[in-house]
């Protein structure tokens, strides 16, 4: 049992948690995610650890509401508990001072990106933040990026807050402008799959954080396989961090809708059950 | 080990067991014909998940138990991985004290209810029996006596809990609540250590609980094993991976002054062989958990399962014939088992074999996939197979499978289970530097104490053998439990 301490919504369908984990929260990294079944019925499902406090005890999750175990998730309050968390899972992500470090987030994808933006800042590199999402509301943590990055830059499809335009066009933009030794991205498949096109057109060494379907998340199950060089590795325990140039980003998103038309299906009737 | 075959030279000459010997002439004793164990209708059971074998009873209980002769030499014992006084809970069984049957199981085995059901007897206890040995016969049926008692004592309401020694308070932590660390959790709390096991998942029981299905060992009995071992005083912390939640540094530091790791069957194999990653492809490992722990075919559980009209499961093991057989359940029309080699090498019981056979499963056995093939939504929907014949015998002893050119032929399947065997789990070898492994991944022990390189650390099952049976993985935890015991006392007494 894990309780929730804090929530807050940063839009509609996008809520912040801060859960108590107090082993979790000692042990974690930049990059870790942890497996997490809100009731006895749920299912497991992983997320990235978007930050920790070691003294408090606690971790932050930041979901989005896409079925029915994430709207469960945003449904609960302050001072309920979720039934299991598991971790830090995964690789932690690999930090060292390389010099400039373009980190594209997309989404929610940002919230993961913050402790790797601090942990990248504090290892003494130059760090641009791109934060990319459809519309102003989705645009997340700018702040604390702000707070720790050397510059932001907000990028939305529909112009209604940053400049306009996807992320891929930011990231050229500063890519143009001076040396990028270095890129990060984390976001939804797609958004990865053009940052790192992009990237690739410059060679620039690229990083994403893979966010793959898991049941058990240790090494066990082989539900998160994807094929990195031609090779099939497991994100849980070999990623999640993968690098992006390698990862067949195709695959990845037909297997991601392997369950699109059954996860359609039970977010409707969850629907029709929460507003009866 | 001498003193093991005293203690059971003193049991034999007790005299109920010499009474019982003279009651009934060993001739008539051998004329009686093995029990055959009651099974659900193949009609009726491959349409749900009850369990396949329903038992012995009280009556056919007591006749087979005639049929042991209770002798001088048990090798039957010597054929147990963990060592059960075998006559001696058979011959309880005879005088009808079916309590006292299960209190002897207890004496060795933590999970009776458990190897009941899903030991290979006919490769260990009942293959060394005096009857198969000597008299050419079939041996008696000693896992379906074993089935007999622990279920009488459970269903009696009366489950006696084994004797443990004064509490130490010594900490010991057992890494993963499969078979084996509970084996090895229920003699180090005999031992009289505080005893908490570490499980990565949010259930406990690991292999018995995601892998095995509810028709072969239901999980609720699986929960009341365990229940008796918390009563033995055993902890149990489930969500939490030692070497990720904490390190094993951490837990020492907690006063924890030695580890048994169980982590069991880890990373699935796959073939390697292209379309491998279509959607509707998945691990056996994957397929049973979504099943047998997430419960994904019960409509009230939230994780979803594919499992279509024409499942093609890869393997020959227990773990094929756990997945084909589940996929039958499901609704499959066509549930295929495809085999590289002959039924004459499968790795499965024959038990399952037959089972799967009567539940109207289909056998390609002498083929192997090469290729799948999807639709345009990226979901398997065939597959192509190459026909094998067998050549010489390979380093398993298993004769050779080699393909036959041009004899590749499509056949469809919208859902393939690939159970070819997995390699050890990664977490504890990645968790500790100096932890020395196999080429395979698999921790290197002393096989009489089970010892790892790092001395707190001793190691069995999957993450030592590489994939193996419950009763072998069980078998290392009993001698691991008795090593890190005289590990422990003499660090203790060198102090």
């Amino acid at each position: 049992m894990s309780k929730i301490l804090e929530k807050e919504f940063f839009s509609k369908n996008v809520v912040k948690i801060v859960l108590e984990a107090p082993e979790i929260a000692k042990s974690r990294k930049p990059g870790h995610f942890v497996i997490i079944r809100i009731d006895a019925k749920g299912e497991r499902i992983p997320l990235t650890i978007a930050w920790a406090d070691e003294k408090k005890g606690t971790i932050t999750l930041v979901v989005q509401k896409v079925g029915v175990t994430s709207a469960k998730l945003s449904k609960l309050n302050t001072g309920d508990e979720i039934m299991d968390v598991v971790g830090p899972l995964g690789q932690a992500t690999h930090i060292e001072k390389v010099g400039t470090v373009l980190c594209a987030g997309g989404g929610v994808g940002v919230a993961p990106m913050l402790p790797i933006v601090d942990g990248l800042k504090k290892a003494g590199n130059r760090v641009i933040t791109i934060l990319a999402a459809r519309s102003k509301d989705l645009i997340i943590l700018e702040d604390q990026m702000r707070g720790i990055s050397d510059e932001v830059i907000v990028m939305t499809d529909d112009g209604s807050y940053g400049k306009q335009g996807l992320v891929t066009a930011g990231m050229e933009e500063v890519i143009h402008r001076e040396k990028v030794d270095l890129c990060f991205t984390i976001g939804p498949a797609i958004m990865m799959k053009f940052a790192s096109l992009t990237t690739k057109k410059y060679n620039i060494p690229t990083m994403a954080s893979l966010n793959t379907i898991m049941v058990d998340g240790t090494g066990m199950c082989g539900a998160c396989r994807v094929s990195v060089g031609g090779k099939t590795r497991f994100v849980c325990v070999d990623g999640p961090e993968f690098d992006a140039h390698q990862v067949d980003f195709d695959e990845m998103l037909t297997r991601l809708g392997a369950y699109k038309d059954q996860e359609f299906e039970a977010y409707q009737k969850y629907l029709q059950t929460v507003e009866a | 080990m001498e003193n093991i075959a005293d203690y059971l030279k003193a049991e034999r000459s007790q005299e109920w067991r010499a009474e019982l010997r003279k009651s009934m002439k060993a001739k008539e004793r051998t004329s009686l014909e093995r029990v055959k164990m009651l099974e659900e209708d193949p009609n009726v059971r491959n349409k749900n998940i009850i369990e396949v074998n329903k038992g012995l009873t009280p009556e056919m209980a007591i006749v087979e138990s005639h049929r042991c002769l209770d002798c001088p030499d048990p090798t039957c014992i010597s054929g147990c991985p963990v060592g059960i006084n075998i006559p001696k809970f058979i011959k309880k069984i005879e005088t009808k004290d079916f309590l006292g049957a299960a209190v002897t199981l207890k004496e060795t085995n933590a999970l009776p209810a458990v190897c009941g059901r899903v030991c290979p007897q006919e490769k260990q206890c009942e293959l060394s029996c005096f009857y198969t040995q000597k008299l050419k016969k079939s041996p008696i049926a000693i896992g379906h006596l074993e089935r007999f008692a622990a279920d009488w004592e459970r269903n009696s309401g009366k489950m006696s809990i084994p004797k443990t020694e004064k509490h130490n308070k010594i900490k010991v932590g057992v890494v993963g609540s499969g078979p084996s660390g509970l084996a090895a959790a229920g003699d180090l709390a005999k031992y009289g250590y505080d005893v908490t096991v570490f499980e990565a998942l949010h259930e406990v029981g690991g292999v018995l609980k995601y892998g095995i299905p509810e028709f072969r060992l239901p999980n609720e009995l699986v929960d009341i094993e365990i229940e008796t071992m918390r009563q033995m005083g055993i902890k149990f912390h489930t969500n939490f991976i030692v070497g990720k939640t904490a390190s094993f540094d951490d837990l020492k530091a907690e006063g924890f002054q030695a580890f048994f790791v169980g982590s069991g069957a880890g990373l699935p194999r796959f073939m390697d062989i292209p379309g491998e990653n279509l959607n509707g492809i998945f691990s056996s490992n994957e397929y049973l958990t979504r099943i047998n722990l997430m419960h994904a075919s019960n409509d009230e559980y939230d994780t979803p399962v594919i499992s279509g009209k024409h499942v093609a499961v890869i393997g020959g093991g227990n773990t094929a014939m756990d997945s084909v057989r589940t996929a039958k359940r499901l609704g499959a029309e066509k549930a295929m088992i495809i085999y590289r080699r002959s039924e004459t090498e499968m790795p499965a019981r024959n038990e399952e074999i037959k089972h799967a056979k009567e539940e109207g499963i289909i056998f390609m056995n002498l083929h192997s996939p090469t290729e799948y093939y999807g639709d345009e939504k990226g979901r398997v929907k065939q597959m192509k197979v190459q026909k094998m014949e067998l050549g010489e015998p390979d380093a398993s002893g298993r004769r050779r499978p080699i393909p036959i050119e041009s004899s590749e032929f499509i056949v469809d399947a919208d859902t393939v289970v690939v159970s070819v065997g997995v390699s050890p789990n990664p977490l504890i070898p990645k968790a500790l530097k100096n932890l020395k492994v196999t080429d395979w991944g698999t921790i290197v022990v002393n096989p009489d104490t089970m010892q790892s390189s790092v001395p707190e650390i001793f190691a069995g099952g999957d993450i030592v053998r590489g994939g193996a049976t419950v009763i072998l993985a069980m078998g290392d935890g009993r001698k691991a439990a008795a090593g890190m015991h005289k590990y422990i006392q003499e660090k203790i007494t060198a102090n």
